[in-house]
């Protein structure tokens, strides 16, 4: 019986200890924000954060997390309005959208540790995470957009 | 004749073992009933805890999930599994029916109660070199702990290394029983450094090779070892981390199970860090005496102004792999762990594990790297707040072969390792059986 925090809240999961936390997320939570792409850690779609850390939920048993605070997509912020979120909007960065939850977590990520980012920054952090639409133009264009917002003060 | 000689010899041999284990069992010290707690002072008690703490006696007395103290933690020797044992005050389980004077004696000479050898998997050869009075406290500790009724499985030892009496042969050949002396040449720091590694802590045990009798090999103090299917790093100057273990690193390291400039606690040692030294049973005093001594025994003041520059070159090569690449293994590293792995400027982020300075990298081994990219990080593994997932069960033998060796050409200067995925096979087979 694993416990752990979900997005401010204690949970007790019933699923063996080796369940993969993007089942446990998906199935046993009802949370279906967190997408299954490739299963073994290569595409970033599973893309969650544990202790604030972007993390792939898909090979991340939810034995590991025991006790840490996890959060997902639906977690980042109250109203879906964190500045990532926002200039997500505005660019309109998604085309298909299932790659976006994880894109969005990773790119939060990102700007915790370079908050002013370089292409190289970006190239190498948002390496994981793959998007099949090619929609890595305006991905860019809003990490940089949400960036700049950021480091202005702009409240989250 | 010649037969006639050869039966006289074999008989003397015979005679002399014979005599060696017949006068190798000690005396039986008398049971005693089980002390009162109200016997030993707060005080006294207050200090075994923190003794207990340090010298991590939980982690080879208590099976995982088991009651503090209990046994049943089977530690893994080439001769055999031995368990550990119930060290609570059950008198019929556990130690509740050994006076002081039995556990001085167990604790300095490595007997039982009842006069039969114990194996030097309990490292008494090390804890008689503690002070009397830190002994009384270890016992007022202990026998104030809550008694457990539990028996501990038989150990597995085959023919002839069960046989508990030929543990005189092994202390005549390997075994001074002594008192730890400090050296005046250094300061109190350090001698209590000295005395916390080895009477208590026992570093050694898994730092310090052993020969085939399992003894710790003389004159390789501290040169690091195999254990448990990892590498316990050397801790003296032949450790081959491109940035020298000072005392800030070590102590970082010793406090919170990670340091930025060279990696996470994994495996055996992160129980010694997290519930061993942890706060708040062992202050920061003794666990910076400890990295006093280490940064003494590794010489890394010698080449502590070599950090700064070390550091930035290691970083130089962080960015590889997250550019047009036309190398597959790269392009392998890029998909897997540059996310999570990168760092630029001039030190690494202490969220962002730097593989350039990680010690798993340039061990003479790719086994602990293995461990970590099989097995991933959990939560109360390595450093606080950072989790690694698993890739077992996504990356094949090969594929971690490939990330080893491109890791190992492009961010150090080591010569390659061998036969990689040969290795990685054998850790998968070796994790499998012991799940």
């Amino acid at each position: 019986m694993t416990t752990f925090d979900l997005n401010g809240r204690t949970v007790s999961i019933h699923s063996a200890d080796d369940t993969p936390l993007l089942w446990v997320i998906r199935d046993e939570l009802s949370l279906t924000g967190t997408k299954f792409g490739c299963g073994i850690g290569l595409c970033g779609a599973c893309t969650v954060h544990v202790e604030g850390r972007a993390t792939r939920s898909c090979i991340t048993a939810v034995g590991a997390v025991a006790g840490a605070k996890v959060t997902t997509i639906e977690g980042l912020n109250p109203e879906g309005r964190h500045p990532v979120q926002v200039a997500w909007t505005e660019l309109q960065v998604p085309q298909c959208g299932y790659c976006q939850s994880g894109q969005i977590m990773q790119a939060v990520t990102l700007l915790k540790d370079f908050p002013n980012p370089t292409d190289q920054d970006i190239n190498a952090v948002m390496a994981g995470s793959l998007c099949r639409c090619m929609t890595y133009i305006r991905i860019r264009k809003a990490i940089k957009l949400a960036a700049a917002r950021m480091r202005g003060g702009i409240a989250q | 004749m010649i037969r006639n000689i050869a039966i006289a010899i074999l008989a003397v041999a015979l005679l002399g073992m014979a005599g060696l284990l017949l006068s190798s069992r000690r005396p039986v010290i008398g049971p005693i009933g089980r002390p009162v707690p109200e016997r030993f002072s707060a005080g006294s008690i207050a200090q075994g805890e923190t003794l207990a703490a340090a010298g991590h006696c939980a982690s080879c007395h208590t099976r995982p999930g088991g009651q503090p103290f209990a046994g049943g933690y089977g530690v893994n020797t080439p001769f055999g599994i031995i368990y550990g044992t119930n060290i609570t005050s059950d008198p019929k389980t556990g130690i509740g029916t050994w006076s002081l004077e039995a556990f001085v004696r167990a604790m300095r000479e490595g007997v039982a109660r009842d006069g039969s050898h114990l194996f030097p998997a309990f490292p008494y050869y090390a804890y008689t070199k503690l002070s009397d009075d830190d002994v009384k406290a270890l016992y007022a500790y202990l026998m104030t702990r809550p008694a457990a009724t539990a028996a501990v499985p038989a150990n597995t030892l085959p023919f002839p290394f069960k046989i508990r009496a030929l543990q005189e042969g092994w202390k005549i050949l390997f075994f001074t029983d002594g008192r730890f002396h400090a050296n005046p040449s250094k300061s109190d720091e350090w001698n209590r450094g000295a005395y916390l590694a080895e009477a208590l802590s026992d570093c050694a045990a898994c730092h310090t090779p052993r020969n085939s009798l399992g003894a710790e090999k003389t004159g390789y103090a501290y040169a690091g070892t195999v254990i448990d299917g990892w590498i316990a790093p050397a801790l003296n100057e032949t450790n081959p981390s491109p940035v020298p273990w000072t005392q800030e690193e070590l102590f970082t390291y010793l406090r919170t199970g990670g340091s930025p400039l060279h990696g996470a606690t994994g495996a055996t040692m992160t129980p010694v860090i997290r519930e061993g030294l942890a706060l708040p049973v062992v202050p920061d005093s003794d666990v910076r005496a400890i990295a006093v001594y280490f940064s003494d025994i590794d010489h890394a003041g010698a080449r502590a102004h070599n950090t700064e520059a070390a550091t930035r070159e290691a970083l130089t090569s962080s960015s590889l792999g997250s550019g047009q690449e036309y190398d597959p293994d790269a392009e392998l590293y890029a998909a897997a762990c540059i996310a999570c792995h990168y760092n630029s400027g001039t030190v690494p982020l202490p969220a962002r594990p730097e593989l350039a300075l990680n010690s798993a990298l340039t061990l003479p081994e790719p086994t602990n790297f293995i461990q970590d990219v099989l097995n991933g990080v959990s939560n109360t593994d390595g450093a606080p707040g950072l989790v690694m997932p698993a890739y077992a069960s996504s990356l094949t033998d090969g594929d971690i072969a490939r990330l080893a060796a491109y890791l190992r050409r492009t961010r150090t200067k080591s010569p390659p390792w061998s036969g990689v995925e040969k290795k990685v096979s054998a850790i998968r087979q070796q994790s499998a059986a012991s799940h």
